[in-house]
Parts: C-alpha cells; structure tokens; sequence
C-alpha cells in the first residue's frame, strides 16, 4: 500500500499575530514553526495503515526550505521517504492543492492523508480541492478509519454526532484530532531520519484566484464588567445578561 | 461576477437548518446589491415540500433534487449535483454555509466550476463590480479580506454570524432541477448517521458553557452540564482538559479544536491561553468565572466573576432556573 501525507509547516498555536509591513501577511519575524496539529493526527494514521497492511509512507509539503525540518520531523516518526515541493511564494488553497494533486498523480498513491485544516489559514479545503482534482472520493474531519473488502470505512465527526462514511480506494482522507495519539520521534527514529531522502523538485508558481486585500487585527474588546467575587454577585450577572444583555 | 447567485440550502432528515436560511437571506440582500439573480438549491430524499419555505428568507425561485440515494450525504455527489445545476442556471457565484456538510462539499464544487475559492465568511459585501469577503484566519487572531479575481466564486459562510431574521411569509415557486445520477457519482457516500442526542453542538449553539482546568477534576463537569441543561446550551471544553482525556475532542473550543461565535460564552475555570481566545473572542457575549482576576480570559470577558467556580456555578444555575421558570 502506498500512503502519501500531507503536511504543512505553520506557526504554533502560541503565536501572538502580527500583521507584516505589507498589510497582507502575517509577520513572520520571532515566530515557532511547527508541523501542523491535524497533519501530526494523519501522519500517525499513515504510519499506522503501513504497520497494519504494509507498504510505504511517503511525506509531501509544499514551500521554502524551512519546511524541511518539519519532513525530517515525518521521516523521525517513521515516514519511508520525502517530497519537497519548493516554491515560497504566496498561494491559494486552490494552487496550493493544483501542486500537490499534481506531483500526486504521478505518485499514484492508494491513500492520501492531509490533516483536517492548517491551524495558519484555516481553510479546511485540502482534502475536497485535492480528491476533486484527482477525481477521487475524499472524507473529511476522520476520527476513525478501516479497510474493509477494498473500501475504506471512516467515521467523520458533524455536528452533534458522527457519519460513518464508505469510500472507494484510492481515496484522500483528512484527520481529525481524536482519531488516534501521535507518536514521539524516537531517538532511534531521529537518527534514522538524517540518512533518509529528502527529494526537492522545483514547484511551477501557481495563479491567485482569491486575492488578499488586506490582513487586520480583530477590533479588542472594550474592557469587562467584573460584576463581583463571590455568590453574592450570581444574582447581579443574571440580571445583566438579561437585561442588558439580552442574551438570555 | 453577480450575474447569478446559487445558495445552497443545507437540510437534515429533510428539514432545513438555520443555516439554509441564513445562506439564503444573505444571498437575497447580495443579489439586491449587485443587481444578479438568485436562486436557491436544496437537495435530499424528500425536500419537494419543504422548499417554498425558503421563500420566506427572499429566494423567489427554489430548485429541488430528489433522489433517495441523497437521503444522506454524498461528497462526490453532491458536488456533481451542485455544480451540474451551477453550470445549467449560468450562476457565477455559489454560496454554501460553513457547515460539517458545506465544508466538504464547497471545495469539490469549486474545482468542478473552476472557480476561486473563499471559505467559512463572515462578512461579504459587494463592491466594484465584484464581491469582497471577510474571513478569520489563525482561528481568528487576525482576519484577511479577499476578493475573487477569477470569472466564479464559491463562498462558504459561517454559522450563526448571519442574521435570517424571521420568515416574511412569502413562499417562493418550486421547480425540479434536470439532474441525472448514475451510480458511479457515489465514490463516497454516508451510511449511517450517529446522532448524539441530547445537547447541542459547539458551533451551532446559541449559548456555550465552557470548563476548564479549573474544575480540577472529570468529575466535576455535572456542574458545567447542569448549567448548560438548564440554558439548552452546549457544553465546551479547554485544550487542557481534553488532552488530559477529561472530556471528548468534539467539545474542544479553540486554535486545535473549534471556532465558535454564540451569543453567549460562559467560560469557567478557563485562564485562557491564546489559542482558545482565538477560538472564542468572537462570541457576542462573553461570561467569565474564574478564581484569579488576572487570567487573560477577563482581557475578553463582557462580564465576569472573579471567584470560585465550586461556588459560583451551582448558585448560577438555580438564579437561571428561577429566571426560566424550570
């Protein structure tokens, strides 16, 4: 079985946002990259569908070379080999997906893995934009998965329950958190990774069909009420979510 | 762009969601706008008689699909779908609401229509001949406008920031839409759907309560959900406590979990790290209980008490109860 994953190299979920000087992009200056939560979820899956069914697990990101220290993270974990696709230019999520659905199609992998969405830009998109480019089935937010008689059965998180969810193979899957507990790097996996390929194609720039205008900073809050600091004040805040509010 | 605009009208076991009506009232007010078309899609099992509801959200002309095989969902085709009616009716714009469905499908059909993709909006306005949409990123620690350059869009809109306001009453005509599916449209499709009954989800609620580390232990979120059975409300959890396995990852509210925009947030026990403010700062009304007057949750909170949740929360939930009547 041949397991492709996605992954993307974002900044971590402490990151306070600044808007760069170009008013479009965030500023990049002091930030942590990591690789993204949800693609930590896939990779885990990946590695874990190879172990089950056999095969090879191949790592894929698109962008600069700084992403490269988030495929050795996918390599210390356990990934066969990875693709880089070199470009660090500014995309959509249209030519983002359009560079990796091609570099896919020669890959003709059985099971694609991205994460649910990229914590930076939240779109939430690969899975869909991918599959429909390569004219395959796809499921989103998976929080379970299993193959059965060829088909791959998962279940996808919606709102105030679950689908379960049958998909021909070759399918593009997207992990949720919840659907397993990604391993560490071990010291051994870590070591390992330094001798494994990094292979670095260069990726065509891709045309922008959504055009950032502009970045901001959601307006801050006007400064709170602290109505009180103990059971006395309950009586005091109800009234105020009900009558000022109105919220209740 | 704004020649015609397609909403699509998410239902579930053949009722519509707010959403579908949301969708379509702001499709309504854009098409005013921008002098385009609208029409409305809604696709299912059974949806023939419940399609001229929309009417009342302002579609004026509304197309089913009627298939038993889209009882329930299916990404592949429903995309099909959607595009094949885009395409037939010559819509440049599509709308879909950001929902677990729309997610999924909005993509697929932007590929399909080749069109520039804008996903989970929260405000979209028409301007020079083309549509700008306001989108939070960095799960809302900062928010981008766009525009579409390409000749189509597809947007989808985020839950519960759209008002619909109430039905005016009007009913809008009812056509079939001219779709033929064969068996080779459903690559994926749904089997079985597990609804977990009882509150509702995160991002659909109208009202949240939230707990944190500061209920110190699993066992103590019955306070937390018999604050929130007493508002109809969801329960949320911190990052903190789901990692720590207290509560489930479909719960959580934040950078790694959910975005979520109520009118009311009541978060306890939560100091409030960054990624969670992102996650909820945009909710229209925000409560918080927490012990230390300092957490950065009070930085957001509209109101507040700075006090123990073992107390606060079980007297908060009988002065609620009195209000209510329960």
């Amino acid at each position: 079985m041949k397991i492709v994953v996605c992954v993307n190299h974002v900044p971590d979920t402490e990151t306070k946002v600044k808007v760069g000087s170009d008013g479009k992009t965030v500023d990049r200056q002091g930030i942590n990259y990591i690789l993204n939560p949800y693609d930590e979820f896939a990779v885990e899956e990946a590695l874990r569908m190879k172990e089950k069914h056999g095969g090879e697990v191949i790592a894929m990101s698109l962008g600069g070379d700084a992403h490269k220290e988030t495929l050795r993270k996918v390599l210390a974990m356990g990934a066969d080999k990875a693709v880089l696709l070199k470009d660090d230019t500014m995309r959509d999520s249209m030519g983002v997906a359009r560079t990796l659905s091609d570099a896919l199609k020669e890959m003709s992998p059985d099971v694609i893995w991205v994460g649910k969405q990229s914590i930076d830009y939240d779109n939430a998109a690969m899975a869909g934009l991918i599959a429909e480019m390569l004219n395959i089935p796809s499921v989103s937010v998976v929080v379970k998965e299993e193959i059965r008689d060829g088909k791959i059965v998962c279940e996808r998180e919606i709102e105030g329950g679950h689908e379960i969810v049958e998909s021909k193979l070759p399918a593009v899957l997207a992990a949720q958190k919840g659907l397993n507990e990604p391993r560490y790097p071990s010291l051994k996996g870590i070591m390992a990774a330094k001798s494994k390929p990094i292979e670095e194609r260069i990726a065509a720039k891709a045309e922008i069909a959504v055009e950032v205008l502009q970045m901001r900073k959601p307006e801050p809050k006007k400064p709170g009420k602290v109505v009180g600091s103990d059971v006395g004040a309950v009586r005091e805040l109800v009234r105020l979510l009900h009558e000022e509010a109105k919220v209740v | 762009m704004g020649k015609k605009i397609l909403t699509f009208a998410e239902q579930r076991d053949n009722a519509f969601k707010k959403s579908a009506f949301e969708v379509t009232k702001l499709g309504r007010t854009l098409a005013d706008q921008s002098g385009a078309e609208l029409v409305a899609l809604v696709l299912g099992g059974s949806v023939e008689k419940i399609a001229s509801e929309l009417g009342g959200y302002g579609a004026t002309r509304v197309l089913t699909v009627e298939d038993q095989r889209l009882e329930r969902y299916s990404t592949t085709a429903y995309a099909a779908v959607v595009a094949e009616v885009a395409r037939s009716e010559g819509a440049d714009t599509v709308l879909i609401p950001a929902s677990a469905l729309g997610k999924d499908l909005a993509p697929r059909v932007a590929v399909k229509l080749s069109a520039g993709l804008a996903v989970d909006c929260t405000a979209l306005r028409f301007e020079n001949g083309g549509f700008v949409a306001t989108r939070p990123i960095y799960a809302g620690k900062a928010l981008i406008e766009v525009r579409v350059k390409s000749a189509a869009a597809v947007f989808t809109l985020r839950p519960n920031v759209f008002t619909a306001g109430v039905a005016d009453g009007k009913k809008a005509s009812v056509e079939k839409a001219p779709v033929t599916l064969s068996d080779d449209h459903f690559g994926a499709r749904v089997l079985e759907v597990q609804v977990q009954t009882g509150r509702p989800d995160v991002t659909e609620a109208e009202i949240i309560v939230s707990g944190g580390r500061g209920l110190k232990s699993p066992d103590n979120f019955h306070l937390i959900e018999s604050l929130a059975d007493v508002l109809g409300a969801a329960v949320g959890s911190s990052r903190a406590v789901v990692d720590a396995g207290w509560r489930p990852h479909d719960e959580q509210v934040g950078q790694t979990g959910k975005t979520v925009s109520p009118s009311l947030y009541i978060a306890c026990g939560i100091s409030g790290a960054v990624q969670h403010l992102a996650g909820m700062s945009s909710s229209k009304v925000i409560v918080a209980i927490n012990k230390d007057k300092d957490a950065p949750i009070f930085q957001v909170a509209d109101y507040g008490i700075a006090g123990d949740v073992f107390d606060i929360l079980p007297a908060l939930t009988d002065e609620f109860k009195k209000l209510l009547g329960k």
